[in-house]
């Protein structure tokens, strides 16, 4: 549990991404951020297994991408409806799960990781979307939206290293 | 705190100290030059007196422009210099590069002197030319063997901190004497994007 706890929080590109989700779900209102709560770790936990079970990445910069769209929404402070933001957090749960799923070969310990994992999502993501649905002060929602302005810069970045990379 | 939080907060630090006698250790995979990238990226924007000015006066003239662009400036700034970085990483050609910096030193601090107003747009678009530059150099700058994203985020999140501190000075400039001392801080920095200049040019 420890392993798959420390995984994340020590993962910049799985960590990110969430916060960014929190962030939006939290600048949204309470129904997203429960919705984000509740099924954020959920599809991460089905994209693991389904990332073992077959065993297949992608050579696609995964984690810009990530950074891109969910940094992107929070800088626009998209008003985006609970319906999006169901699809956005299965798929974001889904996509690095895989990811996270697909680097391991399959053991019964790995349940405990799993766990491990997506606990620690539910943590960020209970205390990042109550903190922002607790903002008032205008200036403060500013605050939150220039951090998703530092998450595109950081995923446009991110992108052109992988472009490096080839 | 009263005494019940400080007995619940005491039972709970008692229990986490219990399970921790349970505990394995964590194999969870760790990469080396993680923590330097990461200061390496927030060290190279504040390592060079042409960029820690430039990423002030930003701050200043969104000050002194208020809102809309006081928040819409630092946020557009990083973006785009993002974009300039990318450039420098993937070997783009991007000639003047020191002129573009001490240009964009010269004019930022002008126009925080003369305390130019203009549309937001065009305050905007001023910011995001000169953002290609200082990204650019950032990008092409990178010292070997530091892992990329850590080194983005560090600098990213120094570039607007910086902006933050210039911010943060801008708001004097509700105040009178406020408003003449951000003038006459746009005027060293513009003196000092000449001298830049000139080191480039020599």
């Amino acid at each position: 549990m420890y392993d798959g706890l420390l995984h994340f929080f020590l993962s910049p590109e799985d960590i990110v991404p969430v916060v960014a989700l929190a962030l939006l779900a939290g600048l949204r209102g309470p129904q997203h951020g429960r919705r984000t709560l509740l099924l954020l770790p959920a599809s991460w936990f089905v994209g693991c297994f389904l990332g073992t079970m077959f065993q297949r990445t992608t050579s696609w910069p995964v984690a810009a991408i990530s950074f891109l769209v969910f940094g992107g929404l929070v800088a626009a402070n998209a008003q985006l409806s609970l319906r999006t933001i169901t699809v956005l957090a299965g798929l974001l749960g889904l996509v690095h799960g895989w990811m996270n799923g697909a680097g391991v070969s399959w053991s019964l310990s790995l349940v405990g990781v799993y766990a491990g994992l997506v606990g620690g999502i539910f943590i960020v993501v209970a205390l990042v979307s109550a903190f922002v649905i607790k903002l008032r002060p205008p200036w403060t929602r500013i605050a939150v939206r220039v951090a998703g302005s530092w998450i595109v810069a950081s995923g446009l970045l991110l992108l052109g290293w992988a472009a490096r990379r080839g | 705190m009263t005494s019940t939080l400080r007995r619940a907060y005491l039972r709970s630090l008692a229990m986490l100290a219990f399970a921790m006698q349970f505990s394995q250790v964590a194999e969870a995979h760790l990469r080396k030059g993680e923590a330097s990238g990461f200061l390496s990226g927030v060290r190279h924007p504040i390592s060079g007196l042409d960029h820690v000015l430039a990423m002030i006066a930003v701050g200043l003239w969104g000050a002194q422009l208020g809102a809309p662009a006081i928040w819409a400036l630092p946020v557009a700034f990083p973006m785009v210099m993002a974009l300039g970085g990318m450039m420098g990483l993937l070997g783009i050609p991007l000639p003047g590069t020191e002129y573009g910096i001490a240009a964009s030193m010269i004019l930022l601090g002008g126009v925080v002197l003369l305390e130019l107003k203009p549309p937001l747009w065009v305050a905007a678009l001023l910011v995001s030319f000169f953002a290609i530059f200082h990204g650019y150099a950032h990008g092409t700058e990178l010292p070997p063997g530091q892992d990329g994203l850590l080194y983005s985020m560090g600098f990213v999140c120094a570039t607007g901190c910086l902006h933050g501190v210039g911010v943060s000075i801008g708001l004097v400039h509700r105040w009178t004497r406020g408003q003449i001392f951000l003038r006459l801080s746009g005027a060293f920095i513009s003196a000092m994007g000449m001298y830049f200049l000139w080191k480039a040019s020599a």
